[in-house]
């Protein structure tokens, strides 16, 4: 077991950060909003070949990386064991060895994402880490339970310890246009939240454009995210980077109208060490160092780390790596 | 691992980006095994290099090889082994010549990291651009005009090669532009003589090299290196058909100037400062990425950079802060760097041209970002200059380096006034997501690509290329592979024709001898006319005689006449088919005064062949839009056939009627104004034609008739900065005044040099179609 590391508590954005607040629902910005597809498409699309992190400055990107990731088990099969497993891996997410030869021990993921059942196991195996819990919750994915019982969810989930919840929105609200709705929801929600920090999944993949996927972040925010999410992971299509770049606009949007910070969080379909570094570059890019940081900036992921994993060794050792030569989370 | 300064963990939580260096070995093993000195690559050889100059990395100021400035004999040798491999070359078919250009293709594709590397060392351009932009453009390029060579024979079976052609290119995308002149030249079944920029020959050399790989003939392509002077030896040189030019403006009028009269065929893709429209419904954070790709790539140094940046006046603050935050992000530094937007410009000269050019003004407010800036090498920071007006020296001039210069509007109308506000017309950008502004903004903006929602794009299928004093000619698609050839037929020489003299008095009622000028008859301003006989000596009627400022007055007229460039074919076609009618039914007044005027038998047929022309040209009127070209996008690109604006046309003496019709029709029906100048040994026919104008319902302004001196007119007319286009059919040789004349604002010219034309020929539509339009490509990519 590894103590913790002094950027731990900025796992939690209260210290930092004043906490967003919300505003009230600003429809006519709502309508403003603008996302040309094919303009964020390509910007997306050449960032990866404007941008490069090399040796040294690469391993440096890839621990921030792994002190981004809400490492996360969100399976029918969830155990104690299981989860007391994934925590373990949430202390020590690389060999120690590496990362002593990296100066970096003491690194720890940003934070363990579950179902509700499994926060209580999840706290217990923290315990002294500094790592959060976050909840999934609302519902989770589809979000179509009765609505009291979605609020009731994140009630008992924060009853039980969550440090975090993250919600999913109705879909059908943004689908139809019906941002009051949206904003009411949301609002709920963060109520609900009380102390504990709220993410709002968006589920980009079923909000059928760029704009709505503009219009719902800004909703969101308006309504007192603290962070703004992309996808449950269940999606058939999860985190992209033209929806993170529309996400990321809109929080810079929004951070310039009320000086809120809100923090992003990607989920879903990234595996790679190599697509973690753009996103950071997109992040860096669009909102700034500030965001580079685990109260702020999140990955929801469970492969990736394991490919960061294999890229450290590599870089340690000039040799590549193989996945068996590091322990399962 | 790093450069020592730091630990891991300090960039853990620094976040930096840190070097990230692009090795440039392979490309220094390149220049070693050639001895880091080149001659020339003339008839499939590098010759021994001579006295020359040094070709230096401007980021460091290194030497990078030294180049051999060449002599009248090395472009001499160079032009005969042109010519020497020019026939065998077209004689192998478009098939047998699309097979070397794709293995060309392939060479590049297959050397791409090379050719990169070596275009960024020599350029100073960042290592993104070569890699990502500018080398995969020249192989695709080259594999799209192995598709053109393949087709050409089934598809253009009428025309063949000029023979040899005279190239110079500039230094701001050594390879592209490379690319984009010998792929299409070769293609056709031409050889070449090309020059490269001085400061940018390297990677020309190394596609020299390719060739001899490729198996290319020798004397297909022929490099020759050196300066300016060096490029006048090329263009000038007697036996060059065709000349093809991409640079500034200045050095594209000297080279009009220098060929005028020679016959050959001439391209000029020349300067620009397009404009950059952002309405107040864009998705202004991609408006603001697409500006880093309008102006800050290959630092500002692209004849079609967004340099004018129009944004709508609601927004300006906004979209202004918005902006200078983005320019905070850029990174400016060693080209070789993976993680550099803005480079190096290509010489320390001109860090000083656009340091100097700034100094010059005191106008609008000017920001650069506090980014870090190397200390040596030839850099220029990003700058936006806001709060300028459109009589700025920097809103009108070419900047050519990294500097945005901007103003405000306030309704689409004012945007597209500011636009076209302008001696340029290469490129326009417009952003808004209002698919019916956006489209419906594009087709006045005076510019020969627009790009919707975006910036710079480029393909080979996309025809590129400017109006006004960006230049004429098109590059890509099937519009640049036809800048690269010419009718098959061989032409028939054209001799001058006189008129006749006599004496007496002219019979019936005295008739005043007029122009037709903005739907008027005119008196001519000299208050000058002229009797005119026919074959027997008998007089036929009076003539005015036109001065130019009789020109300038129905050039004044034509322009006021805009709204006809602006109706569609459909009503085009009603009134030319209306002038066909009336035409006709004065078939035997015209039969019979083209019989006197002309002591000939056949002015029947010539009415006839006249009203048949006219059915042609209406025909034709809603049958020649452009077309839709694949670009690799998800998009549309339109190239659009759009009038060239104000014709001046110097009508036929073989045929005075038929010759006039021809003309104007053609001009009438692609949307222009004209401005006529009657035959002058035979101008009755086009006096009385003004009589069938009249009576036609041809909107005042669209035709004009003058009877004067053709060669006392030809200066005034080819000068006229009002003009877009001068035509030439006299029998008297006009096409060098005209051309020389028309340098002055670049206008598009068409003459005879020379050469006859059969009139009667029904089926020569395609030339007279290509010249009334210009080429306009509309880049749409869609989708949400």
């Amino acid at each position: 077991m590894t103590t913790r590391t002094d950027t731990a508590p900025l796992h939690l954005p209260i210290a930092a950060e004043p906490r967003n607040e919300g505003v009230p629902l600003d429809l006519d910005r709502v309508a403003g909003v603008r996302a040309n597809t094919s303009a964020i498409e390509r910007r997306a699309s050449t960032l990866s070949g404007r941008r490069s992190v090399k040796n040294d400055y690469q391993a440096a990107w890839l621990c921030r990386a792994i002190s981004c990731i809400d490492l996360t088990t969100l399976a029918g099969d969830d155990t104690v064991g299981r989860v007391a497993r994934l925590c373990a891996k949430a202390r020590q997410p690389v060999r120690e060895d590496l990362l002593h030869a990296l100066g970096m021990s003491g690194l720890t993921v940003g934070a363990v994402c579950v179902y509700h059942d499994m926060i209580a196991p999840a706290k217990a195996a923290l315990e002294g880490s500094g790592i959060p819990v976050a909840a999934v919750s609302t519902g989770f994915p589809a979000g179509l339970s009765p609505f009291h019982l979605r609020v009731a969810e994140i009630e008992a989930s924060v009853a039980e310890g969550a440090d975090e919840i993250d919600i999913v929105i109705s879909r059908r609200h943004v689908l139809n246009g019906d941002w009051q709705a949206l904003y009411e929801e949301m609002r709920s929600f963060r109520a609900a939240c009380g102390a504990a920090h709220v993410k709002a999944i968006l589920a980009t993949g079923e909000l059928g454009s760029l704009r709505n996927v503009a219009r719902a972040s800004l909703v969101c925010m308006m309504a007192g995210a603290d962070f703004i999410k992309t996808s449950t992971g269940k999606e058939s299509v999860n985190a992209t980077l033209p929806v993170t770049l529309v996400m990321l606009r809109a929080i810079r949007s929004y951070h310039a109208a009320t000086g809120f910070r809100v923090g992003y969080k990607p989920a879903g379909g990234i595996s790679k060490a190599k697509d973690a570094l753009v996103y950071l570059a997109m992040i860096k890019e669009e909102l700034g160092d500030r965001w580079l940081r685990p109260d702020l900036f999140r990955f929801g992921a469970s492969s990736l780390l394991g490919d960061i994993e294999r890229q450290l060794e590599h870089h340690v050792t000039g040799r590549y790596s193989a996945g068996w030569r590091h322990g399962v989370g | 691992m790093n450069d020592g300064t730091m630990t891991v963990k300090e960039i853990f939580e620094s976040m930096e980006y840190g070097p990230a260096p692009e090795s440039a070995a392979e490309a220094y093993a390149w220049l070693v095994d050639q001895g880091d000195r080149f001659g020339h690559f003339i008839g499939g050889d590098f010759t021994a290099p001579g006295e020359g100059f040094q070709a230096r990395n401007p980021a460091s100021g290194e030497v990078l090889a030294t180049l051999t400035q060449a002599t009248a004999q090395d472009v001499d040798d160079a032009v005969v082994a042109a010519r020497k491999a020019q026939l065998r070359w077209e004689g192998l078919g478009g098939p047998g010549r699309a097979r070397y250009l794709y293995a060309l293709a392939r060479l590049v594709q297959k050397n791409a990291r090379l050719f990169a590397v070596l275009e960024t060392l020599d350029n100073g351009k960042p290592i993104r651009e070569s890699r990502d932009i500018d080398i995969p453009l020249v192989h695709r390029h080259f594999y799209n005009h192995a598709g053109l060579a393949q087709l050409m024979d089934a598809e253009r079976p009428t025309m063949r090669a000029h023979g040899v052609c005279g190239q110079v290119i500039p230094w701001n995308f050594p390879l592209l532009m490379l690319a984009w002149k010998v792929a299409p030249a070769l293609a056709a079944g031409n050889t070449v003589v090309l020059k490269p920029a001085e400061w940018t020959s390297l990677t020309a050399l190394l596609f020299a090299d390719m060739c001899k790989q490729a198996g290319l003939p020798d004397g297909v392509l022929n490099i020759v290196t050196g300066d300016g002077a060096v490029g006048e030896m090329v263009v000038g040189h007697t036996d060059i058909d065709k000349v093809a030019f991409t640079g500034s403006t200045a050095v594209g009028r000297r080279i009009r100037e220098l060929t005028a009269g020679q016959g050959k065929a001439l391209t000029l893709e020349l300067g620009g400062k397009s404009p950059y429209i952002v309405f107040d419904d864009a998705d202004l954070d991609s408006a603001i990425e697409g500006l880093v790709d309008a102006i800050w790539f290959n630092g500002g140094q692209v004849c079609c950079a967004g340099s004018r940046l129009l944004v709508q006046e609601g927004i300006s603050e906004d979209f202004h802060a918005r902006l200078r935050e983005r320019m905070g992000k850029l990174r400016v530094g060693n080209p070789l760097d993976k993680c550099i937007d803005v480079g190096a410009m290509v010489d320390p000269v001109q860090v000083a041209r656009v340091r100097e050019m700034l100094d010059r003004s005191e106008a609008g407010e000017r920001f650069s970002p506090a980014v870090e800036m190397p200390e040596e090498g030839a850099y220029f920071p990003p700058t936006l200059i806001t709060g300028l007006a459109p009589s700025d020296g920097l809103m009108q001039d070419e900047i050519f380096g990294p500097v945005l210069v901007s103003t405000t509007f306030r309704t689409p109308d004012e945007a597209v006034t500011l636009a076209n506000n302008t001696r340029y017309g290469l490129a326009a950008s417009v952003w808004s997501e209002n698919l019916s502004l956006a489209l419906g903004v594009a087709p006045r903006l005076e510019a020969g690509v627009i790009w919707v929602n975006g910036a710079n794009m480029f393909d080979a299928a996309a025809p590129f290329g400017g109006v006004r004093e960006s230049g004429f000619g098109r590059e890509g698609g099937w519009a640049g592979l036809d800048a690269y050839l010419r009718p098959a037929a061989k032409p028939k020489r054209l001799n001058p024709v006189a008129g006749f003299t006599g004496s007496g008095a002219v019979e019936g009622m005295d008739r005043t001898p007029k122009h037709y000028i903005g739907g008027k008859q005119a008196r001519p301003d000299g208050g000058y006319s002229r009797v005119v006989y026919g074959k027997s000596g008998t007089p036929l009627g009076q003539v005015p005689v036109a001065n130019r400022k009789d020109v300038r007055n129905a050039v004044e007229a034509a322009r006021a006449a805009a709204g006809w460039a602006r109706t569609n074919g459909h009503g085009r076609a009603q009134i030319l088919y209306y002038m066909a009618e009336n035409l006709s039914a004065r078939s035997d007044d015209f039969a019979r005064l083209l019989n006197a005027m002309t002591g000939r038998r056949g002015g029947a047929a010539e009415v006839e062949a006249s009203v048949d022309r006219l059915f042609t040209w209406a025909a034709w009127a809603d049958k020649f839009a452009g077309e839709a070209v694949n670009v690799p996008i998800r998009g549309m690109a339109l190239a659009l056939r759009e009038p060239v604006g104000v014709i001046g046309a110097f009508c036929p003496d073989e045929a005075p009627l038929l010759g006039l019709v021809s003309v104007l029709g053609a001009a009438m029906a692609m949307g222009n104004r004209a401005v006529l100048v009657a035959s002058e040994p035979f101008p009755m026919a086009a006096m009385e034609f003004v009589q069938v104008l009249e009576t036609s319902d041809v909107p005042a302004g669209v035709a004009n008739v003058l009877v004067g001196p053709v060669a006392d007119l030809a200066p005034h007319m080819a000068g006229h900065a009002d003009i877009e286009a001068v035509w030439s059919f006299a029998s008297a040789n006009l096409s060098e005044v005209i051309e020389r004349e028309s340098a002055a604002n670049l206008k598009r010219t068409w003459g005879t040099n020379g050469h006859a034309r059969d009139w009667y020929d029904p089926t020569d539509c395609r030339a007279f179609l290509e010249a009334a339009t210009e080429v306009k490509t509309v880049w749409v990519p869609y989708g949400e």
